[in-house]
Formats: structure tokens, C-alpha cells, sequence
């Protein structure tokens, strides 16, 4: 006697179109924008999904991830790996991660340089860690962990932080390169965290941009901060994806990109989140700039030889 | 992964737990830059933390929200979470003790019909984000030998969830989604919900007096025959034909077998 089996989701049976994520402009993926992007004439150059968000077994929102998987670049991008945790990486998301990584076949995998996990629970943010020799072996161990599981390389997204550790001895910038270096990982710049976390500890975002494995970028991040102020009564800023890319912050990417050359760049609008018009609108102004400074880049030629 | 449990082992902890209690002091050694306070800084983690997973129960928890009022359930959510704090990443699984919590929330002894709303929400997202099966073809067990159907079990599609009630839940869940008043609900009259998804989109059904019984038992393994014999004997008027027509139409199942090495396939 047997039973019949479920039959397979849809997306196994279907192959994914292949590539690299294209030097272009990127949205992060919301559910109620799914239908209004395969329908707009304009074809965003790729999405990015929060893993966490496709780790159900299927249903709705597999139904239309696969949708988009089928005609766009795909970047996971997890939250709850909590790379920067003491107690390790939970070896069950990091199977949950894989089956996402599977299912999607995506271009490009990421997570943070961050943690969000302990024995109490899952906070659901991403917290910060002191920069020093044992937070980096700490980090480099969990990141090749994940990459010998998902047998790919992975980029580790710099933060935007609000506080500082006394037990700290790195700079940020030196924190990371020496995590690529060891674990082989790519990075991902977040130049929206660079000058949240610039204003916020008195950097400067050009300083840390100077010190920053520029070579070592293959995606870029935008998106909104919030205005708040600290104890002192000075401006302390927000990293909260929920307006338009600042000013400030469209600078910066400039300075990135001229140097840099074109790279994906994803605009990542995730609360108050608008009709998809005006995410695109953002996602056209990036175009615009990758466009402009790529071709004339310092390390624009890595690119192109691709 | 070893679980660390040195000095540094518990910087994490101490960071979590003040995290979640703003009574704690700030964890040692975290500053602002150049000797600043770092006590409105910290607080910025609180509050993510705490927005964020408010934010997430009222997602998975609308129609409780919408009962009680959102102010209220900001505040019973943020008693919530300091208690239960999810245990995974995966938001969406999250809240799956937020009925009991419910249960034993003082303010709220008056409207015990509240916990079992929240058990349905929470099936709802449950069978939201269940495995794809299609469901049992509606012809299929006319395809099955008469002396074989007693015999026949099935197996439940990943979706369907039951969640029974003492009270109107299901009534007062659909109205409460749907933004309707709960005038003309008795709330102490007993529904029996069912949580299906026969297309893309979730269901939440009222079942007839003994459904509940029948889907359980076929659920857990029973024949058709002994599910159908322990429901009559329980509900003498049960309604059988109807009950196994509304399973196949709405999709309770995704196969059924019977004896030997057959199999029925689904088409
Ligand atoms: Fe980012």
C-alpha cells in the first residue's frame, strides 16, 4: 500500500535562466509589487529576496518568486544567520538557507556582518559585534562554514551601527578585509550604512570609502535613514529603508562608482513601502549614475571583461 | 556548534537580555564614539527589536488587532515578545504561543473567545506557507471498488489545519478580516474551523456539528470506514455523504489509498 506523493513544486520542474546579477539596478522584492513588475515595459535589471521570507515549504509567495526567478536575476539575501553570534551558526537555518539557495538557483547570496540570534531568541535585527582578533576568527569561521555548505561564495554586507565596544581594537574597514581575505567571501557595500554608521561615530564616509576592499565589491546597497539624535543632542541617523535615497548618499555611490565601475545595485525600501513607480523611479536614478561614472571607472575594465 | 560558554560568551546575553528589558543597564563595554553616552544609542536596538516583532504580530494576528484595538494589542504584543521571543528567524512561524498567552491575559477574561481567533490566524499563515500537493481529484473515489472504501485512508494536504472551537471563532475571525461588525454573533455558540488551500488562496470554513471529528480521525490515519463509525456513533444525525463531499471539494486531501498495492493517484 502507498500513498500518493505531493507532487513537486512547480519550481523544480521549471529551469531558471543563468548569469551573473547584471551591473544594473536592482529592487528589493515586495509581494504587492510582484504583478506590476512583470508587467512593467521597463525590466529592472534584478531583484533581491530576504531568504528568511521564501523558507515556508511553498504556497503564494513561492508561486510568485518563481514568477519573477523565471524572467529576472535573483539575489537571496539572508537575515538570521547571525554570522557575528557566539553561539555559533544554528545548523538548521543554515539548512533552511541552502533549501532556498537550491530551489531559486539565485546569482548572488548574501548576509551581514552582524548578529541577531542567542540561547533567548531571535531579535529580528541586526546587532552589532566589536572589532577585534576574536570576533574576526569568530566570523571568518562562520562565514566559510556557510559557503562550504552552500559551495559558493558568499558577500558580506557591511553595517549600520549606533554603538560602539570598548573591546574593540579594528577599524571597520580593516575588520572586513581581513574577513574576505581569510574566508574568501565578496563584499557588499552598503553606502547607505557607511554614512549612517560615518555620521553616527564621527567618520568620515569618504575616509572609510579610501580604506574600504573596493576590488572586493560585487553589489551595491542604497536605500533611506531617519533622522534622530543621540544623548548629546547631535544627529544620530537611522537606517530605516523607508524613504527615498538621501542626497548625501547618491554622493557617495558616485564616488563608488567612478571608481569602482558599474556594479549591481539594489535599492532596498523595506517599511512605508510605495507603489512600485516609485521604487522604479529610484531604481532609474541609479541606472542614470551606472550609466554616467561606470564606463570611466578606475576599475570599470574588471567588469566589462566579464 | 558548541554552544560558547566563556566570558564572551555571555557578552551576547547580556546584550539580548537588555535588549528586551529596559529596566537592565546598558551591557558593559558598549560606548558611543569618543567617551559619548551610548544610552539613547542602545535604545535604538530596543526599539527595532520591539517594533520590528510588534510590527510582525500584527501582521500574523490581524483580526485579533483589529478586536482589541491597536493601541491594546501594541502594548499586550510587547508583553509578548519579552516573554516569547521568536525562536527562529522565520518570522513567519512565529506567535505560536501568543494564543495561550491570550489565555491567560487578565485584561482580556472577558472575551475568551479571543484565543481561539488567534489559534485560526495562526493556522491561517500556517496553511499559507505549506508545501504545494494539489488536492484529491473530486472523482476519485468513484474510482475506488465499493468493497474497498471502508478500507480507504488519506493523506491530508499540507495545508488543511482544524482548529475547534467553544466558542463562535470562526464567525468572529471572518469578520473581524473581513471588517465587518460582530453584530448577530453569539459568540458562545461552538464552531469547528477548518483551514484549507484548494487554489492559491487560504480558506477558512465553519464545519458542520461532527466534521471536525471525521476530518481528524481520516487525518490521522483512520479509515474511511472507522472515521465514519466513530463520528455516528458520536453525532447520530452526521451527515456522511455531504461531509466526504465537502472534504473533496474543498480540497481537505491530496491522496487516499486502500488496501493492497494500490494506489489512488491524484489527478
Ligand atoms: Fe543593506
Amino acid at each position: 500500500m502507498t500513498q500518493s506523493a505531493p507532487k513537486s513544486p512547480i519550481v523544480e520542474t521549471s529551469r531558471f535562466p543563468t548569469g551573473p546579477l547584471p551591473p544594473r539596478a536592482g529592487a528589493g522584492l515586495k509581494t504587492e509589487h510582484v504583478d506590476a513588475i512583470l508587467a512593467d515595459e521597463h525590466r529592472i535589471g534584478f531583484l533581491e529576496v530576504h531568504a528568511e521570507n521564501y523558507m515556508g515549504g511553498g504556497g503564494p509567495a513561492h508561486r510568485a518568486l518563481a514568477a519573477i526567478r523565471r524572467e529576472f536575476p535573483l539575489s537571496v539575501h539572508g537575515v538570521g544567520l547571525s554570522i557575528g553570534s557566539e553561539g555559533g551558526i544554528d545548523p538548521v537555518h543554515l539548512e533552511r538557507l541552502a533549501g532556498v539557495v537550491e530551489r531559486y538557483e539565485p546569482a548572488m547570496v548574501s548576509e551581514h556582518l552582524a548578529w541577531s540570534s542567542h540561547d533567548a531568541g531571535y531579535f529580528n535585527d541586526l546587532l552589532p559585534v566589536p572589532y577585534n582578533a576574536q570576533t574576526l576568527d569568530r566570523v571568518v569561521a562562520h562565514v566559510s562554514q556557510i559557503q562550504d555548505r552552500l559551495k559558493r561564495p558568499i558577500l558580506l554586507e557591511n553595517p549600520s551601527t549606533y554603538v560602539a565596544f570598548e573591546q574593540s581594537t579594528m577599524s571597520e574597514t580593516d575588520f572586513i578585509r581581513d574577513i574576505a581575505r581569510k574566508s574568501g567571501c565578496g563584499l557588499l557595500l552598503d553606502v547607505n550604512n557607511v554614512f549612517v554608521s560615518a555620521t553616527n561615530h564621527g567618520w568620515k564616509p569618504m575616509h572609510y570609502l579610501r580604506d574600504f576592499p573596493l576590488e572586493l565589491v560585487e553589489e551595491i546597497h542604497l536605500a533611506g535613514h531617519a533622522e534622530d539624535v543621540d544623548d548629546e543632542g547631535d544627529l544620530l541617523l537611522i537606517d530605516a529603508h523607508d524613504r527615498p535615497v538621501a542626497d548625501a548618499v547618491w554622493k557617495l555611490f558616485e564616488i563608488v562608482i567612478s571608481q569602482a565601475g558599474a556594479l549591481p545595485t539594489l535599492i532596498e525600501w523595506d517599511n512605508d513601502v510605495p507603489e512600485w513607480p516609485v521604487l522604479r523611479r529610484e531604481a532609474l536614478l541609479a541606472d542614470a549614475i551606472l550609466d554616467r561614472l561606470g564606463p570611466a571607472s578606475l576599475l570599470g575594465s574588471r567588469h566589462a571583461a566579464e | 556548534m558548541p554552544r560558547n560558554e566563556t566570558v564572551t560568551g555571555n557578552r551576547q546575553r547580556d546584550f539580548g537580555a537588555a535588549l528586551l528589558n529596559p529596566e537592565l543597564p546598558l551591557p558593559q563595554g558598549i560606548v558611543g564614539p569618543h567617551g559619548k553616552n551610548a544610552v539613547k544609542r542602545f535604545a535604538v536596538y530596543r526599539n527595532n527589536v520591539t517594533v520590528s516583532l510588534i510590527d510582525a504580530l500584527a501582521g500574523i494576528f490581524p483580526a485579533i488587532q483589529r478586536l482589541v484595538g491597536e493601541s491594546f494589542f501594541r502594548d499586550m504584543a510587547r508583553l509578548y515578545l519579552a516573554k516569547e521571543p521568536p525562536r527562529s528567524p522565520v518570522i513567519f512561524e512565529y506567535g505560536g504561543g501568543f494564543a495561550a498567552f491570550l489565555e491567560r491575559f487578565e485584561p482580556l477574561a472577558r472575551y475568551p473567545y479571543l484565543p481561539d481567533v488567534a489559534r485560526l490566524e495562526r493556522a491561517w499563515l500556517d496553511a499559507f506557507h505549506a508545501a504545494d500537493a494539489d488536492p484529491l481529484h473530486p472523482g476519485s473515489l468513484g474510482a475506488i471498488p465499493p468493497e474497498h472504501l471502508a478500507g480507504t485512508t488519506f493523506t491530508a494536504h499540507p495545508a488543511t489545519r482544524i482548529v475547534r472551537s467553544g466558542f463562535a471563532a470562526v464567525s468572529i475571525f471572518s469578520a473581524s478580516r473581513e471588517d465587518r461588525a460582530l453584530e448577530g454573533i453569539k459568540p458562545g455558540d461552538a464552531e469547528d474551523g477548518l483551514i484549507i488551500r484548494p487554489s492559491d488562496a487560504v480558506e477558512v470554513r465553519r464545519l458542520p456539528a461532527g466534521a471536525a471529528e471525521f476530518f481528524t480521525a481520516l487525518i490521522a490515519g483512520a479509515s474511511l470506514g472507522e472515521a465514519a463509525g466513530e463520528t455516528i456513533a458520536r453525532h447520530p444525525g452526521f451527515d456522511l455523504p455531504s461531509a466526504i463531499s465537502a472534504m473533496l471539494e474543498a480540497g481537505v486531501f491530496s491522496g487516499c489509498s486502500f488496501g493492497a498495492a494500490n494506489s489512488e493517484e491524484t489527478a
